[in-house]
C-alpha cells in the first residue's frame, strides 16, 4: 500500500513538474514565433466573441438573483437601500470572475481540449514537429495570450450585465429608486476591488487555458483509454480539473490579497 | 541478411535499431543503408513494424537502443543539434496524410516555410503555389482537406512534403487504403519527383509490385530484423526463406485456394 502510495504520489509531483514546463515553455516558445498576431486575433476570437453570448445571459441571470435574494434578505432590516452594495462587492470580488472563468471553461477550454486531442489523435501534431515546427508556439503560445487578455474583460462584462441584472430585479420589479442602487454600487466599489478582480480573471485564463491544453496536447499518454475515448477523457478531465483550479485559486488569491490590504 | 555495396555514399545509416512497447519486442536489432539519391523501400507484413521504424528514423518515437546516423552525424537523443539539422533536411509522409483540417490547401502547403524558415512572406506563398501546381492543385488552393478525394490529399501531403526542398522524405505506407490505379499513380508521383527534385527517399509499404519496379533497393522487415536488403533483381532471385515467402505469397495463395477448391484439408501456416 505503501509503495502504491508514494508512486501515486511520485506520478503526480512528475505530472506538475510537467506540466509547470510545458506552460513555460508555451511562453518562451512564443519569442519570434510568425504570425503570431494573426495566431493570438483568432484565439480572442474563439475564446472571446464566441463566448459573449453565454457570458451575458449567465452574467444576466446571476444579477437578477442576486437582486431578488439581496432585496428581500436586506429588507427584513430595513436596509434594501445598500442592494447595489451588496450586489455590486459580491460580483466584483467573487462572482464574476470565478462564473466568468467556469463559463469560459466550459466552452472554449473544452473546445480546446478536444481540438487539440483530435490534432494529437490524427497526427497532425506530430506533423508539426517532424517538419521543425514549434507546437507549442503554433498551437499553445496564442492561446494563453489570448487568455490574458479575453478572460479579464469577459469577467468586466459579466460583472457589468450582473450589475445591470441587479438593477432589474431591485429597481425595475421590486420598485427599488434607481438612484439609490446606482449611488450605493457606485459608493460600494473601490479601485483595489476592480484590481482583485482583474488579478483572479488573468491568473484563472492562465491556469484554465493552460490545464485544457495540457490535457488536449497530451492525450496519447492518457492510459487505459486511447483514440476517441482518450480524447473525450482528455476533454473531461481539463474541465473537471480547471474548475477545481479555479475555485481553489480564487480561494488562494482571496486569502492573499486580503491579508495585503 | 544480404548486404548491399553502399559503402561508396550512405546518406542514412542504421545500426541495431531496438524498440519495445512493454513486453511486445517490435525491433530487435534492424539495420539499413541508405545511399544518398536512392529509393529505397522497406518491405513487410502488416504489423512487423514498419512504421515504428520509420517513426524511430523521424524522431516521433525514441528508440531503445542502436544508432542513427544522417550524413554522417549521429542523431543520438544527447546531439539536439544535429536532431534539427535532420528536421530541416527531411520531410515525413504520414500514412494518415496529418493535414492540418482546421487550414486550407494553400495554408496548409505553406506551413513548413512559415513555421520553420525566415523567408519573407511573398517568396512562401510562391513556392506553395509552384508546389501546387506541380502537383495539380493549384486550382484547389482554397479549399480544405476534408473537401478533397483522398488521392488529392496524399497530393496535397507530398506537396507540403517537398515544399521545403527536403534532400530526405520518408514515406509511411503512402498507398494505404488507395485502389490499384491510384496506388500507381502514387509510386509513379514518388519517383517522378524523387528524380525531378534529387530527394533521397525511404519508402515503408507492403505492395510488393510496385515498389519492386520503383525503388533502387528494397529491404525486407520481419522478426524485428531486416531479413534482405538489395537491389530488386536480388530481391527476386534470393533463396531466403523469409523473402521467399514474402515474394511468392500471391502463387502460395493461389495454391491454397486450389486445394480448398478441390476440397483438401488446408492448415493456416500464419497468424493473420
Amino acid at each position: 500500500m505503501i509503495r502504491a502510495l508514494g508512486k501515486h504520489t511520485l506520478g503526480i509531483v512528475d505530472e506538475l513538474g510537467d506540466f509547470a514546463l510545458f506552460t513555460a515553455r508555451a511562453f518562451t516558445a512564443a519569442v519570434g514565433s510568425r504570425k503570431l498576431g494573426r495566431r493570438i486575433v483568432r484565439a480572442i476570437y474563439e475564446q472571446g466573441v464566441r463566448c459573449v453570448p453565454v457570458i451575458v445571459i449567465v452574467g444576466l441571470f446571476t444579477g437578477l438573483v442576486l437582486g431578488l435574494q439581496g432585496y428581500y434578505v436586506l429588507n427584513r432590516f430595513g436596509s434594501e437601500g445598500l442592494l447595489g452594495t451588496l450586489v455590486s462587492l459580491t460580483l466584483v470580488r467573487e462572482l464574476a470572475p470565478v462564473l466568468a472563468a467556469l463559463m469560459l471553461v466550459g466552452q472554449a477550454g473544452s473546445a480546446l481540449a478536444a481540438e487539440l486531442g483530435i490534432q494529437r489523435n490524427s497526427e497532425q501534431i506530430d506533423a508539426l514537429e517532424t517538419m521543425g515546427a514549434s507546437t507549442h508556439a503554433y498551437l499553445v503560445s496564442p492561446r494563453l495570450i489570448a487568455a490574458f487578455i479575453v478572460f479579464p474583460i469577459q469577467t468586466a462584462v459579466f460583472a457589468m450585465v450582473g450589475l445591470f441584472g441587479g438593477y432589474l430585479s431591485g429597481s425595475v420589479l421590486l420598485h427599488l429608486q434607481p438612484g439609490v442602487y446606482w449611488s450605493a454600487v457606485y459608493n460600494a466599489v473601490e479601485l483595489q476591488d476592480v484590481r482583485e478582480c482583474f488579478i483572479k480573471a488573468a491568473v484563472f485564463g492562465l491556469l484554465t487555458v493552460a490545464i485544457c491544453a495540457y490535457n488536449g496536447f497530451n492525450a496519447h499518454r492518457r492510459s487505459g483509454s486511447t483514440g476517441a475515448r482518450a480524447v473525450s477523457a482528455s476533454t473531461t478531465r481539463a474541465v473537471v480539473f480547471s474548475s477545481i483550479v479555479v475555485l481553489a485559486a480564487d480561494y488562494l488569491i482571496t486569502s492573499i490579497l486580503v491579508n495585503h490590504s | 541478411m544480404s548486404v548491399p555495396d553502399t559503402a561508396l555514399d550512405l546518406f542514412l545509416d542504421v545500426r541495431g535499431l531496438h524498440k519495445r512497447f512493454g513486453e511486445n519486442v517490435v525491433l530487435a536489432g534492424v539495420d539499413l543503408a541508405v545511399p544518398r539519391g536512392a529509393v529505397v523501400t522497406v518491405l513487410g507484413k502488416s504489423g512487423t513494424g514498419k512504421s515504428v521504424f520509420l517513426k524511430c528514423l523521424a524522431g516521433i518515437v525514441h528508440p531503445d537502443r542502436g544508432t542513427i546516423a544522417f550524413d554522417g552525424q549521429s542523431l543520438d537523443s544527447h546531439n539536439a543539434v544535429a536532431r534539427v539539422e535532420f528536421r530541416r533536411r527531411c520531410s515525413y509522409l504520414f500514412q494518415s496524410n496529418a493535414l492540418l483540417d482546421s487550414l486550407t490547401v494553400l495554408e496548409n502547403v505553406a506551413l513548413p516555410l512559415e513555421q520553420t524558415t525566415q523567408i519573407p512572406n511573398r517568396e512562401i506563398r510562391q513556392r506553395s503555389l509552384e508546389a501546387l501546381r506541380q502537383l495539380e492543385l493549384e486550382k484547389h488552393r482554397d479549399r480544405y482537406p476534408s473537401q478533397l478525394s483522398g488521392g488529392m490529399q496524399k497530393r496535397l501531403a507530398l506537396a507540403r512534403a517537398i515544399v521545403t526542398r527536403p534532400e530526405l522524405v520518408l514515406f509511411d505506407e503512402p498507398t494505404a487504403g488507395l485502389d490499384p490505379i491510384r496506388r500507381n499513380g502514387v509510386f509513379e508521383m514518388i519517383v517522378k519527383y524523387q528524380r525531378q527534385f534529387g530527394f533521397t527517399a525511404v519508402l515503408v509499404t507492403h505492395d510488393l509490385p510496385e515498389a519492386l519496379v520503383s525503388s533502387d533497393q528494397v529491404a525486407l522487415l520481419d522478426g524485428g530484423r531486416m531479413r534482405f536488403q538489395g537491389t530488386p533483381e536480388a530481391f527476386n532471385l534470393s533463396t531466403d526463406p523469409t523473402v521467399r515467402a514474402f515474394r511468392d505469397s500471391a502463387a502460395a495463395l493461389r495454391d491454397t485456394i486450389a486445394a480448398v477448391r478441390r476440397g483438401e484439408t488446408v492448415t493456416s501456416k500464419e497468424d493473420l
